[in-house]
């Protein structure tokens, strides 16, 4: 059967990956293909890769960089931020990205969805959505844009339903009251996300210590989890390597890619 | 020359990224005449069956290719739907297909398991001329697999609901239902073992 995946994710700014905590106060960690490099070499399952100011500056993603670390890591890679339509995707495809994650452009526009997934293939586009609690929506949780500062009004749970229905092949879903807090998933959120969809779901936001992983892969039916701190950030008291959490999940009974 | 098939779709630039790390040099080939020199053709896919046999017509390369791979035994490397065209149907959009090899392509069924299968599996292989019989991961992404008519061109399997066809090889001609080009250095061991033929 299949294992549990661990993706790596990088916030790239300028060619280089950054850390930020709730959306602010980016610093500095390393040249993205040096870090991309060094992940794959650990054993990382699959890396995502955001160009987090393609879209604030009004300019397409940086391909250069794309391409600088698809040329080094040979497991799935995923790249966003910038792509409008699906000439942005077919040069990020082209540059060596597997699949084209998709966030503020899509609440904007929802037929790229559709578009990509038949000019490529469903297994192409990632939807990925930042949400936060909220008493106001159905589901709880609100869809929030452009860096999580623009509130959509959009309910979470039917959003990303219905990027399932417009052809979506994987959600990935952030918790913006959980990401960079190091306090674990919103497993409430992954569960009720998890059971409303038949498409994968990768969960993201709030990963700092192992235990948080084994408690969203035994809790929920996440098929992957999002880390980035707990690899890379200078501000933790310890990093981990891909390989030690896997050894963890391993002996809590979860299945692992060694 | 080693042409890896590129028709616009699909994912041949991570394959040619990843015969570079080998250490190998390849180009592409998007028409017949640059498939003639050909000593190995890698024929990478996305999309459905239907679609990667229609591009392959429009490009004009099938009767240069059926020719390079049954009559000169050039080796051939099929990789996801790149392996399934190689059988005579495909149940995806009723696709007839190259029928290189016997059998068709059939769905996961998707009562108890999530379609498609998207992530890392584990595959025992048997023996090969490029490979020893090992198990290890491979990623996958698929909603379709190969059911071979002969037993004997099974060369991987993986469970998945069930055991499935991961892998044929048959003669000069091979293919891997997962991306060996990103199934990590264990996809490289075998793409590197293909290349040394």
């Amino acid at each position: 059967m299949l294992t549990k995946r661990l993706i790596a994710c990088f916030d790239i700014i300028s060619g280089r990956v950054t850390k930020a905590v709730n959306f602010q106060d980016n610093i500095d960690i390393a040249p993205a293909e040096q870090l991309a490099e060094s992940l794959y070499n650990a054993g990382i399952d699959e890396i995502i890769f955001y160009d987090i100011t393609a879209s604030s500056e009004k300019r397409r993603i940086d391909i250069e960089t794309v391409k600088r670390v698809a040329k080094c890591v040979f497991i799935p890679f995923a790249v966003g931020g910038g792509i409008k339509d699906l000439d942005d995707m077919y040069e990020a495809l082209k540059a060596g990205a597997e699949k084209i994650s998709i966030d503020s452009m899509a609440v904007r526009n929802p037929q790229i969805i559709t578009e990509g997934a038949k000019a490529f293939g469903s297994q192409c586009v990632v939807l990925s959505t930042q949400v936060k609690r909220t008493d106001s929506k159905p589901s709880g949780y609100e869809v929030y844009i452009d860096g999580a500062r623009i509130a959509t009004g959009l309910d979470a749970l039917e959003w990303i339903k219905r990027g399932q229905e417009l052809g979506a092949g994987e959600i990935c879903l952030n918790s913006i009251d959980c990401d960079g807090t190091l306090g674990g998933y919103d497993l409430r959120l992954m569960k009720m996300a998890e059971e409303n969809l038949s498409i994968p779901l990768i969960a993201s936001g709030g990963a700092g210590k192992p235990e948080h992983l084994r408690d969203l892969f035994t809790q929920t039916d996440a098929h992957a989890a999002i880390i980035s701190s707990m690899l890379y950030s200078p501000r933790m008291d310890r990093n981990y390597s891909s390989g030690e959490l896997k050894e963890y999940l391993l002996e809590c009974g979860i299945n692992m890619r060694r | 020359m080693i042409r890896v098939i590129d028709y616009k779709a699909g994912n041949a630039p991570s394959v040619m990224h990843a015969i570079n790390r080998l250490g190998f040099k390849a180009q592409f080939a998007c028409n017949a005449s640059e498939l003639e020199d050909a000593s190995h053709i890698i024929l990478p896919g996305v999309g459905s069956a239907r679609a990667t046999m229609d591009s392959l017509k429009e490009m004009d390369l099938m009767e240069t290719l059926e020719a390079m791979v049954l009559h000169k035994k050039v080796f051939f490397l099929g990789i996801c739907v790149g392996m399934q065209i190689l059988f005579e149907y495909s149940e995806e959009e009723n696709a007839t297909c190259l029928g290189w090899l016997k059998g068709s392509v059939v769905k996961f069924d998707s009562s108890d398991i999530r379609v498609p299968q998207m992530g890392w599996n584990k595959v025992e292989l048997t023996q090969s001329p490029i490979n020893t019989p090992c198990s290890d991961y491979f990623y996958f992404v698929n909603s379709y697999y190969a059911v071979p008519l002969d037993n004997a061109d099974i060369w991987g399997t993986a469970n998945y609901g069930g055991t499935f066809t991961a892998s044929v090889h048959r003669e000069n001609i091979y293919a891997t239902q997962f991306h060996i080009e990103k199934s990590g250095e264990a996809g490289l061991a075998l793409l590197g073992g293909f290349l040394q033929c």
